[in-house]
């Protein structure tokens, strides 16, 4: 049978499958094919309706950002800037404080992230590769934390701040969020993908705990590092309620409470707030468009193995 | 290079006991196997001597050195896992060169080191690689390549060659075998392969249930099995097992079971007269097995029925039942005549070839031998 076929791979003497398609067949494929086409162009409609209402007050703010308050005020409303003004930004820059507040947001921001992550990872690593007594129960204590909203904590976390001699401070701002059940829990389960044997081998190799965390477990839990990066930024980025009751002067508050600052400032200049807006979110988009992929993947990889 | 001993050594699991009282001692520059099936603490002894896992009875010593209480860094020894645990961000040569890093060996050293155990590996064209870029065989040797730079007394090896496939690992154990020797080096090799075993030891340990079943040299092992454990484990295809009872004839002994009777030649009669009237195991191998016509008028030989006939091309495998259903395995060369499926035959014994064995407790019935279980040579 072989040998016959080698001879005739283009026109078989014997046809080996029937490949003959009858007209119903083929009506029936064509049809399932329509549906399919169908289906998937329905849900990129669906999707991209989805996608415009989410961006639709993006759009707007930063086309009121480019329009006099007269514009924004008037009906019908502009949907697009035909004389764009850019002084909405220099005047929220520099009139509204928005450098200082900034400045404040970043240092602030770096703090609890780099915070995040250093507690995060050395108790995920314990969680995950040390055997202590009672592990379980305090996994599970910690992922308790998770349930318990912020605004319950906030008045012993004030105590706490005030008694530290923290109170309207970088310290008082950041310390509160520089551990989180949620960090743990991710890096837990990023660590528990590494296998074990290389836990051995790095034993055997001469590399003890703290060396092998650093050299290996870490660059190998870098994708949902990053992903537990992004959400403490964005976490941190957007905290309004307690940089406005753990500050009192504006030395140390920071964009959001900025932002409110500079609406009761310039009422009538409604511009200038959304300009201001544009400024404290343009950090989150750009870190948002670089880092989606890990942003995913951290969360899926925390979904699946969770 | 040095001796390993294991004294009593014993591991539990809670109520589990994962290794039972092993007491074995492997030799300076020997290559000794741990073989056994998956669950019999193999792995677990290994992983005891490589301090992995701390031991709940007995001792271990490397050298002269008693290491119960030695952190694994501090034990002289190398291990390749069964995973081959390669670092996967590094580069092969990151890799070979990690535990130097960590023993503080200095820069312009490591490197020379890296490349010896490179081309002793021939990984010279792929130090810059990361592991995923490598074929099986090459991230094996790779993971050997880490355990030689730091050139360690004994070598530990967790069924480094499970995870290649059958062609590979053909040619991986030579290359295996020829690293000992050429490093003349202590290794500690589990295996759930007894090919492996049967090649590649200088003397076997076999294990089941955490127990220590025989040590020896393969061929012994082979040869003279001490229960029936090790009888059926030993061996491809596996030695038959002819359940039976012991008849005293003329002198002489002789086995009867389903479809006849098969002698037992003198060697075994002493074990044999102490054995009859009881239920015994007759092993035989399939090489000692000889097929005859079943008009043949041999007083002792067994009526079976040929069920299946297995051809690997240089040799056969003819599957036989006998009347009480036991099956009995001939391996046959292709030059004998083959017999038809289906058909009655006779089944003939080698004299030489036959093991007697206690139904009840497995151990092997004719003349025991202390040595079976220790040192084996």
């Amino acid at each position: 049978m072989a040998t016959e076929f080698v001879g005739s791979i283009s026109k078989p003497a014997v046809p080996i499958i029937d490949l003959v398609v009858s007209e119903e067949d083929r009506v029936a494929i064509a049809k399932r094919h329509r549906r399919r086409r169908t289906s998937i162009a329905i849900r990129y409609v669906f999707l991209t309706f989805l996608a415009a209402i989410i961006l639709f007050p993006i759009y707007i703010t930063i086309v009121n950002s480019l329009l006099t308050p007269l514009q924004i005020a008037a009906r019908p409303p502009f949907f697009f800037p035909t004389k764009p003004t850019w002084g909405a930004y220099s005047d929220a820059w520099n009139a509204g404080h928005m450098s200082l507040y900034l400045m404040n947001s970043v240092i602030v921001t770096v703090l609890i992230v780099t915070g995040q992550i250093v507690t995060a990872t050395c108790a995920a690593y314990a969680f995950a590769f040390l055997e202590f007594p009672l592990k379980r129960t305090l996994f599970i204590i910690f992922l308790a934390t998770l349930m318990v909203p912020f605004e319950v904590t906030v008045i012993t976390n004030l105590t706490t701040v005030v008694n530290l001699g923290w109170y309207n401070s970088y310290a008082g701002l950041a310390a509160p969020f520089m551990a989180t059940g949620f960090g743990a829990f991710l890096l837990r389960q990023a660590f528990l993908g590494v296998p074990r044997d290389l836990r051995d081998a790095a034993a055997l190799d001469g590399y003890g705990h703290w060396r092998f965390m650093v050299r290996v477990a870490v660059p190998l839990a870098r994708p949902a590092m990053a992903a537990l990066a992004v959400f403490s930024f964005l976490g941190a980025w957007n905290q309004y309620l307690w940089p406005l009751i753990v500050t009192k002067d504006s030395r140390y508050r920071t964009l959001q409470i900025g932002l409110r600052q500079l609406r009761a400032t310039s009422l009538d200049q409604v511009n200038v707030t959304f300009a201001g807006v544009v400024i404290a979110a343009l950090p989150l988009i750009i870190l948002l468009v670089i880092f989606q992929k890990q942003l995913v993947r951290g969360l899926t990889a925390g979904a699946v193995k969770g | 290079m040095a001796r390993v001993v294991l004294d009593h050594v014993t591991k539990r699991y809670g109520d589990v006991v994962a290794v039972n009282d092993l007491s074995l001692e492997i030799r300076d520059r020997e290559f000794l196997v741990l073989l056994g099936p998956s669950g019999c603490g193999k792995s677990t002894a290994l992983r005891m001597i490589a301090g992995l896992e701390d031991l709940s009875g007995g001792q271990i010593a490397i050298g002269d050195r008693v290491v119960n209480d030695v952190e694994p860094k501090d034990r002289d020894i190398a291990m390749v896992f069964q995973s081959y645990a390669l670092y996967p961000h590094m580069t092969v040569a990151r890799n070979i060169e990690f535990p130097l890093r960590s023993r503080k060996v200095p820069e312009n050293e490591r490197g020379p080191l890296v490349e010896e155990a490179a081309r002793a590996l021939g990984l010279s064209d792929l130090l810059d690689r990361k592991p995923a870029q490598l074929s099986g065989g090459q991230r094996q040797r790779v993971a050997l390549a880490r355990a030689i730079v730091r050139k360690p007394s004994v070598f530990l090896m967790d069924e480094p060659l499970s995870n290649l496939d059958a062609k590979l690992r053909v040619q991986t154990r030579a290359e295996l075998i020829e690293l000992q020797r050429r490093l003349d080096a202590t290794v500690v090799y589990v295996t759930h392969d007894q090919v492996e075993a049967m090649t590649m030891g200088h003397r076997i340990a076999i294990m089941s249930d955490g127990v220590l079943q025989q040590v020896g040299p393969p061929q012994d092992v082979y040869e003279r099995p001490a229960n029936l454990f090790v009888a059926r484990f030993i061996g491809a295809p596996p030695m038959n097992t002819i359940t039976g009872t012991i008849a005293s004839e003329g002198g002489s002994h002789i086995l009867v079971t389903a479809g006849g009777a098969i002698a037992l030649p003198s060697e075994v009669s002493g074990a044999a007269r102490n054995a009859t009237g009881l239920e015994v195991v007759l092993g035989v191998r399939p090489e000692h097995v000889r097929i005859l016509p079943h008009d043949s008028e041999t007083q002792f030989a067994l009526d079976a029925t040929v069920a299946v006939i297995e051809s690997l091309g240089h040799e056969r495998h003819v599957v036989c039942r006998l009347a009480d259903e036991q099956m009995v395995i001939v391996r046959q060369t292709v030059e004998t005549q083959r017999p038809l499926e289906g058909t009655a035959v006779r089944l003939s014994a080698d004299p030489v070839g036959l093991h007697l064995f206690d139904a009840a407790t497995g151990l092997r019935l004719d003349a025991p031998d202390p040595q079976l279980v220790g040192d084996g040579e």
